[in-house]
This record gives C-alpha cells, sequence and structure tokens, in this order.
C-alpha cells in the first residue's frame, strides 16, 4: 500500500494547491484522507460480509435447527430460542435429532456407504487419472494445451446433463448393450442401470477431470532431470517412476483424490439417477429427510454431523492448497 | 530432452478422452433422432428442437435460469474481483484468513450442505427481517456465494503474477490508485475476469442441487424441470435440450480458455520482450 499512498498524496498535495482554502477542495482533501485511511476496507468488507452472511452464518442456523424438533407450522420446526413476555430467554435445545441419528440404523449405514463408495471411486479415477495425467505431461507443449482444454470442456459441462449422457450409454436399450447384443456378445441387455457398479461408472465419469487436472500441474513440473539421473545411475524405467516420479508427485495424488472424494461423498445426483434403491448414500438420505419427509430438524442434524466427519478431508485438502499456493 | 509416453500412456489418455466425449456425443447424436424410442434409429429430425421451443416450461424455466445466471454472475464477478484484490495486494488485515477460508470452502463443500444451511437461513431470515422470500431472489444470493469463491480464484492467480511496476509508475507520473488499477492493472486481468464471469454463468446455469433447495415452490429453474423429467427416463425433448446447452455451454468454455491462452502468451512475449 505504500505506493498508493505516495500517489493518493501527490494528488491530494495537486488539488489542495490549486483550490487552497475553498471549501469544496478541503472537502475532497477530506474525502482522499477518508479514502486513503479506510479505502481497503472499502475493498475488503463487501466480498467478507457477503460471504459471512450467506456462506458461514447459515451454518450458525443449521446448527441452531439441528436442536429443534419438527412441528406443523411454517417453518416447520419448533424454536430453539423463544423470549417469554417478560424478557426472559428460554433455551430449549432438543437432542432428540442427534439420538435419532445414533439409533436408526438408516444413518450410520448410508454414511459407511458413502464412504465406501466415495473411496473406492477415488481409486479407479486416480488408476485411470494418473496414466492419462502422466501421458499428458509428456506431450509436447502446444499438445499440452489442447489437451488441458479437452480435460476442462466436460468439467464445466452441465454435471445433471453427463449424468444423463452416461444413462443414454447404460441403460437396457443404450448405445452399449445395442452394440453388444448386435456384436453378438450377449444374449440379452446387461443390467447396468439402477446396480453399484452405475454409481462408480457415474461417478468416475463426472470427477474424473477433478483427478487428471492437479495430478497434470504436478507431474508437468515434475524436474526431468531426476528421472534422467535415476536412469543414468542404473534405474529400470518401471523403478524411477516407483523411486522418483510416484513420490514427487504425492501432492497432486492427495489433491485429486480430495477433489474427487470429498464431493463424491456427498454426491445426490448420481445415486439418484443411477443407482438402485439399495445405493443409499448420505447426500440421498438428506435429500429424501427434507424433501420427501419434511423433517428439517433431521436434515439439519445429518448435515452437522457429515460436516464433522468431512472436517478431516476437507483440512487435508486445504492443508495441501495452502501449501502450494504458497510455493 | 524431451521425454516421450509410452504407447500405453497414450492408450489410457485417448480411452480416457473417449470415455468423456463419447456419451455426450451419443445424445448429441440421438437428438437428432426421428424415433422417439433410443434404441432406434428413425432417420434424422429436427422434430424434438421445434417441440422444445413449444415448451412453455422449459421455456420460462430457461428464461428464469439466464437471468438468474446472468445476475449472479455479475454480482460474483464484483464481489469475487474485490476479494481477489484483498487477497493479492493487502498482506495483512483481520479477517484475511477468515476470507481465505470462505473463498476456498465452497470449491469443496458438498453442495447438498450448502444448499439446507442456505436455506435454513433464508427461513430464519425470513422470519426475523421479512427477507428473502424464497424464489429468484434466493437462488440468486445462494449462487453469488459459490460463484465468488470460483471467481476470486480465477482473479487471485492472475492478479498474482501481474507486474505491479506498471502500476507503480503510472502513480508516480500521479495517476490515483483507482486510477493506476482501471489504467494498468484491469486490462491485464480482464481475460480472467471474462472468463470467470463464464465460467460463473456456467455453474450458475448448471446448479442443481442448491437451486432445488433454497428455491420456492413457483421457481423452477431449468436444471429442476430437466431432473424432474430425466428421473422418469430418457425422452427425446431433453436430448434436443441437453445438446443445446453442452454446444453454448461448451462454447463459451473454449471462449474463455481462448482468451486466457491468449492472455498467457502475450504476457510471456511482454516480459520477453521487456527482458530482452
Amino acid at each position: 500500500m505504500h505506493q498508493a499512498t505516495r500517489g493518493e498524496q501527490r494528488v491530494t498535495a495537486v488539488t489542495a494547491g490549486e483550490q487552497s482554502g475553498r471549501t469544496p477542495a478541503a472537502r475532497r482533501g477530506r474525502l482522499a484522507l477518508f479514502v486513503e485511511r479506510y479505502g481497503r476496507w472499502l475493498i475488503i468488507l463487501p466480498p467478507l460480509l457477503f460471504l459471512v452472511v450467506f456462506f458461514l452464518i447459515p451454518f450458525g442456523f443449521a446448527l441452531k435447527i439441528s436442536f429443534a424438533e419438527a412441528a406443523l407450522r411454517i417453518p416447520p420446526f419448533s424454536d430453539v430460542f423463544s423470549i417469554t413476555p417478560d424478557h426472559h430467554w428460554h433455551l430449549t435445545p432438543s437432542l432428540a435429532n442427534y439420538k435419532y441419528l445414533l439409533t436408526d440404523e438408516v444413518y450410520a449405514v448410508s454414511y459407511f456407504y458413502s464412504i465406501k463408495t466415495a473411496f473406492f471411486s477415488t481409486l479407479c479415477c486416480l488408476l485411470i487419472g494418473y496414466p492419462m495425467a502422466y501421458a499428458m505431461a509428456r506431450s509436447s507443449k502446444a499438445t499440452q494445451g489442447i489437451l488441458m482444454l479437452v480435460i476442462i470442456l466436460p468439467f464445466w459441462t452441465s454435471f445433471l446433463l453427463r449424468v444423463y449422457a452416461l444413462e443414454g450409454i447404460i441403460r437396457d436399450q443404450g448405445l452399449l448393450n445395442t452394440a453388444l447384443l448386435w456384436l453378438g456378445v450377449i444374449d440379452h441387455p446387461l443390467k447396468i442401470m439402477r446396480t453399484t457398479f452405475a454409481v462408480y461408472l457415474g461417478i468416475v465419469y463426472s470427477y474424473l477431470p477433478f483427478m487428471v487436472l492437479p495430478l497434470y500441474a504436478t507431474l508437468e513440473k515434475l524436474d526431468q532431470t531426476l528421472l534422467e539421473a535415476a536412469s543414468d545411475l542404473g534405474s529400470r524405467p518401471w523403478q524411477a517412476f516407483v523411486d522418483v516420479t510416484l513420490p514427487l508427485s504425492m501432492p497432486g495424488v492427495i489433491a485429486g483424490s480430495m477433489l474427487v472424494f470429498i464431493p463424491a461423498i456427498g454426491e445426490y445426483v448420481i445415486p439418484a439417477l443411477l443407482g438402485g434403491p439399495d445405493n443409499l448414500m448420505i447426500g440421498r438420505v438428506l435429500w429424501d429427510e427434507f424433501f420427501a419427509n419434511h423433517d428439517w430438524p433431521v436434515a439439519a442434524a445429518v448435515a452437522i454431523a457429515f460436516l464433522v466427519l468431512l472436517a478431516g478431508p476437507i483440512a487435508v485438502h486445504q492443508h495441501y492448497r495452502v501449501r502450494q499456493l504458497e510455493q | 530432452m524431451e521425454r516421450r509416453a509410452s504407447p500405453f500412456l497414450i492408450t489410457v489418455l485417448c480411452l480416457g478422452i473417449a470415455f468423456l466425449y463419447l456419451p455426450m456425443l451419443v445424445l448429441v447424436a440421438y437428438s437428432f433422432n426421428a424415433s422417439a424410442l433410443a434404441s432406434v434409429w428413425g432417420g434424422f429430425s429436427t422434430q424434438w428442437y421445434v417441440e422444445l421451443m413449444h415448451n412453455r416450461q422449459i421455456l420460462s424455466a430457461a428464461g428464469l435460469s439466464l437471468e438468474v445466471a446472468a445476475l449472479s454472475s455479475t454480482g460474483a464477478l464484483l464481489l469475487g474481483t474485490l476479494a481477489a484484490i484483498a487477497l493479492v495486494r493487502f498482506t495483512r488485515f483481520r479477517g484475511r484468513l477468515l476470507l481465505t477460508g470462505m473463498v476456498n470452502a465452497p470449491l469443496v463443500m458438498p453442495e447438498i450442505i450448502t444448499g439446507i444451511t442456505q436455506l435454513l437461513l433464508f427461513v430464519s431470515m425470513l422470519q426475523l427481517i421479512g427477507w428473502p422470500s424464497r424464489g429468484m431472489t434466493t437462488i440468486i444470493l445462494a449462487h453469488i456465494a459459490f460463484c465468488t469463491a470460483y471467481v476470486t480464484i480465477t482473479v487471485q492467480s492472475r492478479l498474482a503474477t501481474a507486474d505491479r511496476s506498471l502500476e507503480e509508475a503510472a502513480m508516480d507520473l500521479g495517476a490515483t490508485p483507482f486510477r493506476a488499477f482501471v489504467d494498468v492493472t484491469l486490462p491485464i486481468i480482464a481475460p480472467a475476469l471474462v472468463s470467470s464471469w463464464l465460467l460463473s454463468f456456467t455453474l450458475s446455469l448448471d446448479d442443481l442441487v442448491i437451486s432445488s433447495f433454497v428455491s420456492g415452490p413457483r421457481s423452477s429453474t431449468l436444471p429442476m424441470v430437466i431432473y424432474s423429467k430425466v428421473k422418469l427416463g430418457v425422452s427425446p425433448d431433453i436430448n434436443a435440450l441437453a445438446s443445446l446447452i453442452i454446444t453454448i455451454v461448451g462454447g463459451f468454455v473454449l471462449v474463455a480458455g481462448y482468451l486466457m491462452r491468449r492472455a498467457e502468451r502475450q504476457q510471456q512475449l511482454d516480459s520477453q520482450l521487456a527482458a530482452g
């Protein structure tokens, strides 16, 4: 800000000099002084306040409502705080929702099921994404730019429509079954839709770019001379990969895995459209609790509990992101 | 020495890209299928596009979605740019850590959690201060919140690499910091601004989960209408709609990517010239 201050002072000095003693100049000088002193807050405050109100505070309300009870009214939950006519605060938190989460099996089952699904689909993304990113990093600079765009494009294309497009391929009368039947590989259509496999396929299909991009970013920066040194010292290419490339690309592996794992665990659209009734992921349970059962307090409690479970992976992700930014 | 990728790596890359693109290409192809049965090719036809143009529900949802996307991406552009300036230029201020956290968190926060918490906020606000009632306003506010994060990240990385000495030179020549920023730095970060606006627009246009939570009973965005139809199975007019959206969004991203790349190249060229 030093340079900014310098320039500001000069301008203030010029205008003050031109119109010395007159009130508008003095007023302008005061304005300039105000901007100079508090100007940075004019820049910082709008986004800060907006995000505090519309992103951070909502979690407070969710926490509050998770202690309320469902009620037949609008909005459909009881008051946690209330003020009696004689101005006394009443705090009536109810732990019933959290107890309910612990007693009803469906929540624990869906939590573990979501973690399992997210874990294995992240692993699949890694196994497919790593060779892709590696091939990208080893192509020529011009090709790399094009490949980047090719990978980014589906990433920004409508998520819902991509899942829908995948459905067109794997449906009973979809392209895959039609082709396989026509080729005579199978006699009757494969049942892929509404299975666990379809959910995995959907997650890998939707989130693969999230894995490839950070992996590519790390592999591209990798010092090639290290690999040459390894091969000069007699390392076989495969061994050099395991000893040199893989450890050095770990930040990319972790960043990519977190970018797939965290959203996959809370996925709603994929299990709802591609999965069967037994693919109960937590996002789907939360959605049903809210839209089908209209039990907002339980839905809030599920969201809070879910967030607590996600805190670990999110912290890992933030840690690596900050480190990456600092480099 | 440039190390070449092995045939194995190239094969995986090609298969991976085919995997990413094949379903979308098939979808576009089927949108021109005259037969309503997706498994039968009934000849080339644009009838589903014509039918789409007469579907009032879809048209009004599309109108709402475009309006929401335009307003929220503009709002997010303003707030996100301010946040990026704050984070890059002011190294120390109260709330910096908070701002950094809030800018990065929406990128990893599951949408379903963001959606439900924001809905609970809006409902509580309506109860306490009588604003905002659920509908377009709440959708826009929610979209601004998550798009701001994407804008900030994009503009931040661009601003961090912009050469500050030019701005300093402008100020030494008597420009106010504001003028120096507008005349010197703004043109440099303009491509990032354009591309982050476009990306916010597509993110907002695409959002299903958050909109479903925060919208009111009479305001259905396009993804919400699509989702309710898609849940019932494949339908040919949705194929046509999906193809249109994929083409438009794809075009947007290509333009944004092109602008960013051109700007990067220009900057490299400039620094080479400056160094040489």
